[in-house]
């Protein structure tokens, strides 16, 4: 809520500046988005009225002015503003000080001159000059009862500051000039001159019926007729300023005192045209489609269970959010019915924003308006309609059906809960003041208190809310801070377990550079790369861009790579970690993966290292590097059908025959379709499906030498590596203790439709040094083996 | 003698004159191989009268271990001259780049939740982890956040057609260690979160860090002393102020909001901080008893703190970052900052 600062002084006695104002209000828990002077701080603008305007004699655009600042002699002012004669204008003296509202420019000040040969003593300012906000073209308009030479900032109030308070969800009873100021008093210990409110003197006895047929939203409705108003009257200038200081424009006398009275009070109240309304007036809820006009020009269909304030024929306006354009104030309106109602927070929450409105009204009753000051209310708007407008009052109607609100439940606060939450004593004398202060009553029995919070306080309902009361004014500063000792919570770290970061490092020490994208991507990404997955999709997204949920990391990962591609990037090595998200027949998994996308070169452009585009085997490469973390667990690259990559150039990871991630490069008909720049390598991995490590075992080293046999051998070229391999090791020759490929050949010197591949074993016993024969004969046995299993001849 | 003076000085002459360690032993073998010179002196001393035998032996001796001693002297100035050309010829510009894989570099956030898990872990806080796509009832209700309750407003949440939503804060993983583990507790539930909100300072996705302590005897002065210490380890200031402010959140009571001194101008007023000094980090609170009535922790057995901050925040702060959209835009040139 903005607020101007004088009208809370006007409420409350501080001796104290703006500053420690917002000091004292920030450290009690109302925080403050600004803190705007009303005006600039110029110095010297008084009231001048135009007493002569004649022609600069060299000058088309300049007039030359003679003014009546209320002194003996006028001042001679030469002017480029549109002026008439006997017009009031804001005039600058010499030695004003008007500062520039621009930042780092210098202030003016206003010296005697001459502008083109003719002398000016002064200057006439328009609002922007003195920092009143952007006006209309023009001087400032001055009101005609001002007194000349009267210093613009009595005339206008100006010494004042707009305060932009926002209370917590929880104090609904700070949404109003006598709240705030209530909580001022407290936390300043100023007293608080709560201004007389008069019960209004009876002119007539007409009264209008009110039913409350939706006795569960709504618990009282106060209601009066004020006849023969002159609508047409002017509502006074310190009604509009303090109204225009809350950002609320005058729309008429009846509206602002409506809206001032909120302000004031924290009573939200509606003024309706009495003679539109038919019969009597029903709170009641909506018919689900019937159509109510509303003042903001707009036309909405009722949904059902919305609270309405209807008359014999229609609804008449949405209860507690907004008026009806039928049966609104208008200039031609004679008599008014004012409305002052209760309505219950929970019940009506979130009706608003079901309509797209939120209003100073709705703001109120959602968060709660004190359930005892609607008549308090009625009669300060009856007070200030009738001394504006006039007009014949008529008696109150007050309807309450519910009286549950009217009083409020005692909390039984024991002392013990102040120390067990604050970790500090606070002595009971000053738990007593503060609560009494902020309008508690209280009952002591032996250790605590029985305590009666105030009825504008329905956020105070347990122990714990009053002990939060106490902190809050004792001060959260005055709660020593305290580094307790604790007993040791040793963290279990299994040493059998890949972390996450584990494998980031991995990829970090291989040139890879973290990524983290969206989790949410566009359609048609997901479509492409993930095309067999049901897309889940958000029902109030971003735009459609951000609106899928990741089946695969890729979806964010790709679209981020091609991008620096086409910032001239040409070597990007991305990895991000995170949950992917996927639809499957069991319901939704959330799954923590690990991806990669690669492109470009493999090393960066140096002067020692062969420039060469990564391809297959360095992205397998990445992956065999964080598998090798999962020491505890066997992999196995088999071929894939995924659909968006290469078919030739894929491969799923298997690890007991279960797909824990899939890796390659990204099929050229995606790529294309994904228009990227430059062939893509990916790879995917389920981290939870990556994690065994094995606990390493020592095993005795042998201490007698190992035998080194070289193979070259023949097969035909869709004989794959892990073919041979598994022929090899179906064998199981417990003394090859490893084997290894140590080139690949296709070319020149081999048939079309074959590749050499040669074979390293490497031979070697635990117990003695191995025969040559021994070895010959276990080479013999794999040669036979690889030619069986695989066609193998020796090159 | 005159011969072996003379032997003796073309000896020396003729190494002085070497240049190489193959000539070296040319002169070796010709005046001391077996067909050398001063070897030929020594066979033709049978020709000698037996009594001058001895002596003119030794003087041959003499001269023979003195060419030697030359000999091995000039081989190793020969051999140092080698190794000097050597070295000279095998030596590299030291100051070219050495051949590597360039190393890359983790995200700022993960770097920043890096560090903040570790300073918490010294205080014997656990990691959890939990699910972004969640339901209400761990999001909101769980968490006393009731139906259209005005703070839900706030929350700008995400949510798809069968109800479940994309959480807005880590809160959700505080209540499943609850329900799952009991008390004594002391956990952070770091991750991504999400708001229906994009702008300059908000992003629709981010990061966030919640807390959480129970124990018997958790009070609020043990809240600001473990999380000043926090604040204090993690921007490595011994005297870091900071300031709790009462705050409202349906999840704790009492609820503050803490700002930390501002770390750009050292309090004195800067862009960063909106000229106050300060800089709102975090919320936190006592756990509200309804939080834990609805996990089944009898509050009053047990008392509790919670806390959460803003990852990305902290990143920013901590590394100079003035647009949080940086952070997901991932630009190779702005991630290599943070090798």
């Amino acid at each position: 809520m903005k607020v101007s600062e004088n009208w809370l002084r006007e409420w409350v006695e501080l001796d104290a500046t703006t500053e420690e104002i917002a000091h004292q209000l920030i450290m009690s828990g109302t925080e403050l988005d600004g803190i705007d002077p009303v005006a600039s701080d110029f110095t010297d603008v008084r009231v001048g009225q135009i007493k002569s305007i004649e022609q600069h004699p060299d000058a088309d655009r300049l007039k030359v002015c003679q003014v009546d600042i209320g002194l003996d002699d006028l001042l001679q002012i030469v002017t480029n503003a549109p002026v008439e004669l006997e017009q009031k204008v804001p005039v600058a003296m010499i030695g004003a000080v008007l500062p520039s509202s621009k930042d780092g420019e210098k202030p003016l000040k206003i010296k005697k001159g001459k502008l083109r040969g003719v002398e000016s003593s002064g200057m006439f300012c328009g609002s922007e000059t003195l920092g009143m906000g952007e006006g209309d073209e023009g001087l400032l308009a001055i009101p005609d009862e001002a007194e000349l030479g009267k210093n613009l900032r009595d005339i206008f109030d100006l010494d004042d500051v707009v305060l932009d308070l926002d209370a917590t969800p929880n104090r609904a009873d700070l949404l109003s000039v006598a709240g705030v100021s209530r909580e001022l008093g407290v936390i300043m210990q100023a007293p608080v001159n709560v201004p007389d409110i008069n019960v209004a003197e009876l002119d007539h006895d007409q009264t209008f019926p009110v039913k409350i047929t939706a006795d569960d939203l709504c618990h009282r409705y106060v209601g009066r007729i004020i006849k023969d108003l002159d609508v047409k009257a002017k509502t006074p200038d310190w009604m509009i300023d303090k109204l225009l200081r809350s950002d609320i424009r005058s729309l008429g006398p009846v509206v602002d005192v409506t809206n001032y009275v909120m302000l004031e009070l924290g009573q939200p109240m509606h003024g309706f045209d009495f003679d539109k309304l038919e019969g009597g007036i029903n709170v009641r809820r909506s018919i689900a489609g019937e159509p109510q006009a509303l003042l903001n020009g707009t036309t909405v269909n009722l949904k059902a269970e919305t609270l309405v304030i209807a008359d014999d024929n229609q609804a008449q306006g949405l209860a507690g959010i907004m008026g009806g354009e039928d049966s609104s104030v208008s200039d031609d309106t004679k008599n008014i019915f004012l409305e002052s109602a209760f309505f219950l927070p929970e019940k009506i929450m979130g009706k608003a924003r079901q309509y797209g409105l939120h209003t100073d009204s709705s703001h109120r009753f959602e968060r709660g308006v004190s359930p005892d000051l609607q008549v308090k209310a009625m009669e300060r708007a009856t007070q200030l309609i009738t001394e504006i407008c006039g007009g014949k009052v008529g008696p109150i109607t007050d309807v309450m059906v519910n009286d549950a609100l009217q009083k409020r439940d005692v909390i039984h606060f024991e002392a013990y809960r102040i120390k067990r939450h604050l970790g500090i004593e606070v002595e009971a004398s000053r738990v007593e003041d503060i609560l009494t202060r902020l309008g508690c009553e209280l009952s002591a029995f032996e250790n605590g208190w029985d305590v009666t919070p105030p009825i504008f306080r329905f956020d105070l309902a347990t122990s714990e809310d009053l002990v939060e009361e106490v902190a809050r004014i004792y001060g959260y500063d005055n709660i020593p801070a305290r580094l307790r000792p604790m007993e040791p919570l040793i963290a279990r770290k299994e040493e059998t377990l890949v972390t996450d970061e584990e494998l980031r490092n991995v990829l970090v020490a291989r040139g890879y550079q973290e990524a983290i994208t969206y989790s949410f991507v566009p359609s048609e990404v997901e479509s492409l790369l993930s095309p067999s997955q049901s897309q889940i999709k958000l029902s109030n997204p971003i735009s459609e861009e951000l609106s899928i949920m990741r089946s695969s990391l890729w979806s964010g990962l790709i679209p981020a790579l091609d991008k620096n591609v086409k910032r001239q990037q040409s070597r990007v090595r991305f990895f991000e970690t995170g949950l992917s998200f996927v639809q499957t027949d069991q319901g939704l998994t959330q799954r923590k993966k690990i991806a990669g996308a690669i492109t470009g070169s493999l090393f960066a452009e140096t002067w020692n290292s062969e420039s060469k585009p990564v391809d297959f085997f360095d992205i397998k490469g990445d992956v065999e590097a964080l598998l090798a973390n999962a020491s505890g667990q066997d992999f196995e690259f088999a071929a894939t059908d995924h659909i968006s990559l290469h078919p030739g150039q894929s491969a799923n990871i298997l690890s007991d025959g279960n797909i824990v991630g899939v890796c390659g490069a990204i099929h050229p008909a995606i790529e294309k379709k994904l228009d990227l720049d430059q062939q893509v390598f990916v790879f995917e991995l389920d981290i939870d499906l990556i994690s065994k490590k094995k606990l390493p075992e020592y095993t005795k080293l042998s201490p007698y030498p190992s035998i080194r046999r070289d193979l070259a051998l023949l097969v035909e070229r869709n004989i794959s590596f892990s073919q041979l391999k598994k022929a090899i090791e179906r064998l199981k020759i417990k003394e090859l203790v490893e084997s290894f490929v140590f080139d690949v050949y296709e070319g020149e010197n081999v048939d079309s439709g074959q590749k050499s591949i040669a074979l390293s074993l490497i031979f070697q016993d635990f117990s003695r040094t191995l025969e040559e024969q021994e070895i010959s004969a276990h080479v013999e046995k794999i040669m036979a083996s690889l030619k069986k299993e695989t066609g193998a001849v020796l090159r | 003698m005159d011969k072996l003076t003379e032997l003796m000085q073309q000896a020396k002459s003729q190494l002085e004159a070497t240049s190489g360690l193959s000539e070296l032993d040319e002169i070796r073998v010709h005046y001391l191989g077996k067909k050398g010179l001063v070897t030929d002196q020594l066979k033709q001393l049978g020709q000698l009268p037996a009594e001058q035998r001895k002596e003119a032996g030794q003087e041959i001796n003499k001269v023979k271990q003195a060419i030697a001693l030359l000999i091995n002297e000039r081989k190793e100035v020969l051999e140092e001259v080698a190794l000097n050309e050597r070295l000279q010829n095998e030596s590299v510009d030291i100051t070219l780049p050495g051949r590597q894989m360039e190393a890359g570099s983790l995200h700022p956030v993960t770097r920043t939740a890096k560090r903040i898990e570790e300073i918490f872990m010294q205080l014997g806080f656990g990691v959890e982890v939990g699910p972004e796509i969640e339901d209400d009832y761990h999001n909101f209700t769980a968490l006393n956040i009731p139906d259209h309750h005005p703070s839900r407003a706030s929350h700008d949440t995400f949510y798809f057609d069968d109800g479940t939503l994309l959480r807005t804060h880590t809160s959700p993983v505080q209540i499943r260690t609850m329900e799952n583990k009991e008390p004594p507790l002391r956990i952070i539930a770091p991750g991504r979160v999400y708001r229906c909100d994009s702008d300059v300072t908000h992003s629709p996705m981010f990061h966030q860090v919640e807390g959480l302590m129970v124990d018997k005897d958790v009070t609020f002065s043990d809240l600001k002393g473990i999380l000043e210490a926090f604040f204090k380890a993690f921007f490595e200031v011994e005297d870091l102020p900071t300031r709790f402010r009462p705050h409202y959140f349906p999840f704790t009571e009492p609820s503050a909001e803490t700002d930390i001194q501002c770390v750009l101008c050292n309090g004195g007023g800067c862009r960063v901080c909106g000229n106050t000094g300060w800089i709102e980090v975090m919320g936190c609170g006592m756990v509200n008893p309804e939080v834990f009535r609805h996990v089944g922790i009898d509050p009053e057995e047990y008392t509790g703190f919670a806390f959460g901050f803003g990852i990305d925040r902290l990143a920013m702060l901590r590394y100079g970052i003035d647009d949080l959209r940086k952070l997901f835009d991932n630009d190779v040139r702005f991630l290599k900052q943070f090798a």
